[in-house]
């Protein structure tokens, strides 16, 4: 055998083995359980999945998709732990209704209904509390969204850290048969704006860093993007929500569902001058910091200017690029090409070098 | 963005890539160490194989802070950090390097507190502000990293602050490099040098791979136009039959090095008479340890700390990958059984580490993208 096939034997068997059925080998959950990279979806896959299967949760998309009678519902959730809860362009209250909200809108729903439930700890500030419900109002006036009810528990001091927030939300599906494993080699991947506005926000919130940048959080709520997209470009095949993991996650995601290759050009990826220069400075790579405002579209790839044309119609998508294509060849990675003129993979995220981003 | 555009420069590349090609005497194969872990990450992340003729082959060396260290000094550092009232702090990448019962992240799941942090200086100020707690910082790395624990020390002297000390794993690279040039199982036609350590001890020390061994040497910084630049010095000084130290990064590494900081390395620390280097074993005058007068100041000291050597997983083969002798997907384990979420040795572990780089970044084959581009 030559050095090659040697190598090509080797990726094989490496490309078997991560096929293989999840298991989790820790004796203990870690904070890397929580990250939003391989060792979350190995937590999601080998205990929730495992304990919960049905054909409703399986495909694992941002909302489950139900049929009640004649309606077609939207129907997810999601927890909110960030850590410092007020920070530049937001704060937990408002992240808590914008997340629950897109979650829903890029599953194809018009958002309706949320609920919230709150997890205090003893000692919590009231003033900081109605900070918080001010900011849930205005977001949950700005989506067009009711909460319709709701569940406070108060623990003892040390026992939480502040505040944390649930939200869970329904919607009426207005696009059925979305989802990321429709993707199909020609078809085109885009990002309705900059990428890791969030998680860098956060990182230098917490003033461990010593670094200044005049950047805020991009929280905000989708759904009229979304609507203007589906609207304009019946080709649309999945939409994702770029949160924790970034947008490098959302990639894999694809290329794992639909079994293709995902090729994205670096130089295409919209990155501000600030989240380049202070992940550069920390050895992060933006790709995978969180955005709490941004989408990932896979459309037909003859439809891919009309996607861009729709996305950039709306102020939240004016920077919106074309980032990169579906393709057949090797399926189930992520390929970049570097902005250097070089090829690499880009894998799901295995560590977190930023717990509790939102 | 200014100051790291340039040096990603693609037709800069392409130029460099056909100069180096043309220096290739046919028939020819060459192989080149890049001794530094940032190098190895430099070259997968930004693709830059790409650009070399399949000729050049590209050896990944020891320079790898984290992946050096045995796992017997993990489970040093955790005992340490078991022990009432401490917060063991270290930097990020050691938190998945595996001990014999685990890594760190698996250690504060049973309850210590190992906290990541990106400086010394940041351990300093939560030993300031946590007068009740013990803090210890996990030192480890090169002379890159060398000089601000020192310079922590000698600032935790000055102020007086008696809650900190430093469980120090700092470790030098000529034995590394000196013990891979004495290694019969390798061949290499030149090293490109370690860009970060010269900073602190300069270019002079290299000086014996070229005069002994008959080897180049180009000091190289570590954006991906610096590493091809490197390449083809190199390429240029084999075709004029020529074996120097020449320093391709310039900007940032004098000659002599940086004498403040060896200064000060000098005044806190000594030379141990040996340390064991994961997967190299023993090697001689190889580690830094803190010098009697700063004994308070000694984790190793005021802590009991059990000290065992415990041997490498059998199937581990990070001493060969560390050596060069092995290319990452060589190893038996080799993402199958070692990955980056569960990693049996340290190269796997730190993005560092020649197989976390080839895992993470490297683990497809070119010439099928490269074909499958083509269509």
């Amino acid at each position: 055998m030559t050095t090659t096939e040697r190598e090509q034997a080797v990726l094989d068997r490496i490309d078997r083995a991560r096929r293989r059925r999840a298991k989790v080998r820790e004796e203990r959950i870690t904070l890397s359980h929580g990250a939003g990279g391989k060792a979350t979806q190995t937590l999601i896959e080998a205990v929730f999945l495992d304990a919960f299967r049905n054909p409703l949760l399986e495909p694992l998309e941002d909302a489950a998709t139900l049929t009640i009678g004649d309606a077609k519902l939207a129907l997810t959730t999601d927890s909110f732990v960030v850590s410092p809860l007020f920070f530049p362009g937001g704060n937990i209250g408002d992240l808590a209704v914008n997340g629950t909200v897109n979650d829903l809108a890029v599953s194809g729903a018009r958002p309706l209904y949320l609920t919230a439930g709150f997890i205090l700890e003893e000692g919590f500030p009231v003033e900081d509390l109605l900070k918080i419900v001010d900011s849930m109002k205005a977001a949950a006036a700005a989506a067009g969204v009711q909460i319709v009810t709701g569940d406070t528990k108060v623990v003892q001091r040390g026992k939480a850290d502040g505040v944390y927030i649930n939200t869970a939300g329904v919607g009426v599906l207005t696009r059925t048969g979305l989802g990321v494993a429709t993707a199909k080699p020609g078809d085109a991947v885009l990002v309705s704006g900059p990428i890791g506005d969030h998680g860098i926000t956060i990182m230098l919130a917490r003033g461990e860093l010593d670094i200044d940048a005049d950047l805020s959080s991009d929280t905000a709520p989708v759904h009229d993007l979304v609507a203007g997209l589906l609207a304009a470009v019946p080709g649309v095949r999945a939409m994702r929500d770029a949160t924790r993991g970034g947008v490098a996650t959302i990639l894999n995601e694809i290329a794992k569902a639909a079994d293709v290759a995902v090729v994205v050009d670096e130089n295409a990826i919209p990155v501000r001058t600030e989240v380049r220069g202070a992940s550069e400075l920390l050895g992060i790579d933006p790709l995978y910091v969180a955005c709490e405002g941004r989408i990932v579209v896979v459309v037909d790839g003859a439809q891919a200017d009309d996607a861009l044309a729709a996305l950039r119609s709306q102020p939240l998508g004016a920077s919106a690029a074309v980032i990169g294509r579906v393709a057949e060849d090797p399926p189930g990675l992520v390929l970049l090409n570097t902005a250097f003129g070089g090829t690499r993979i880009v894998d799901l995220l295995v560590g977190d070098p930023l717990p509790r981003i939102c | 963005m200014r100051f790291v555009d340039e040096f990603r420069d693609a037709e800069k590349a392409r130029a460099l890539s056909a100069k180096i090609t043309s220096l290739c005497e046919p028939g020819r194969q060459y192989k080149f160490m890049e001794v530094c872990g940032g190098h190895t990450h430099t070259i997968y992340k930004h693709g830059l194989e790409d650009y070399l003729p399949e000729t050049i082959t590209l050896v990944h060396g020891p320079g790898c802070p984290v992946c050096v260290i045995p796992m017997g000094r993990v489970d040093d550092a955790i005992s340490i950090a078991r022990q009432p009232g401490v917060l063991m702090t270290s930097f990020g990448d050691m938190m998945r390097v595996p001990g014999s019962g685990g890594n760190f992240f698996d250690s504060n799941a049973e309850g210590t507190n190992i906290r990541m942090v990106y400086s010394p200086l940041d351990s300093l100020k939560i030993a300031r502000q946590n007068p009740d707690l013990r803090v210890v910082f996990m030192a480890i790395g090169f002379e890159t990293t060398t000089p601000s624990t020192a310079m922590t020390l000698l600032r935790a002297e000055a102020e007086g602050i008696e809650n900190f000390s430093v469980f120090c794993n700092h470790v030098t690279i000529i034995p590394a490099i000196k013990a891979i040039l004495d290694s019969p199982d390798l061949r290499l036609d030149g090293f490109i040098g370690p860009g970060h350590v010269s900073t602190v001890i300069g270019c002079r020390p290299y000086e014996f791979i070229a005069r002994d061994y008959g080897k180049p040497v180009v000091v190289a910084g570590f954006e991906p136009l610096d590493i091809l630049q490197s390449i083809y010095m190199l390429m240029v000084q084999l075709s004029e039959d020529r074996s120097e130290v020449e320093n391709q990064y310039s900007r940032v590494v004098p000659w002599d090095g940086n004498l403040v900081a060896l200064k000060a390395i000098n005044e806190v620390m000594e030379l141990r008479p040996y340390f064991e280097w994961r997967g190299l074993g023993f090697i001689t005058h190889s580690a830094m340890r803190i010098r009697d007068k700063y004994a308070h100041f000694d984790a190793e000291r005021t802590y009991a700390i059990p000290g065992l050597r415990v041997a490498d997983p059998k199937a581990c083969q990070c001493g060969e990958v560390l050596k060069g002798v092995l290319k990452p997907w060589e190893c038996k384990v080799f993402g199958t059984a070692c990955t980056p979420e569960t990693p049996i040795g340290t190269c796997m572990v730190s993005p560092e580490g020649a197989c976390a780089a080839y895992y993470n970044f490297g683990r497809f084959s070119r010439k099928r993208v490269r074909e499958a581009s083509q269509v």
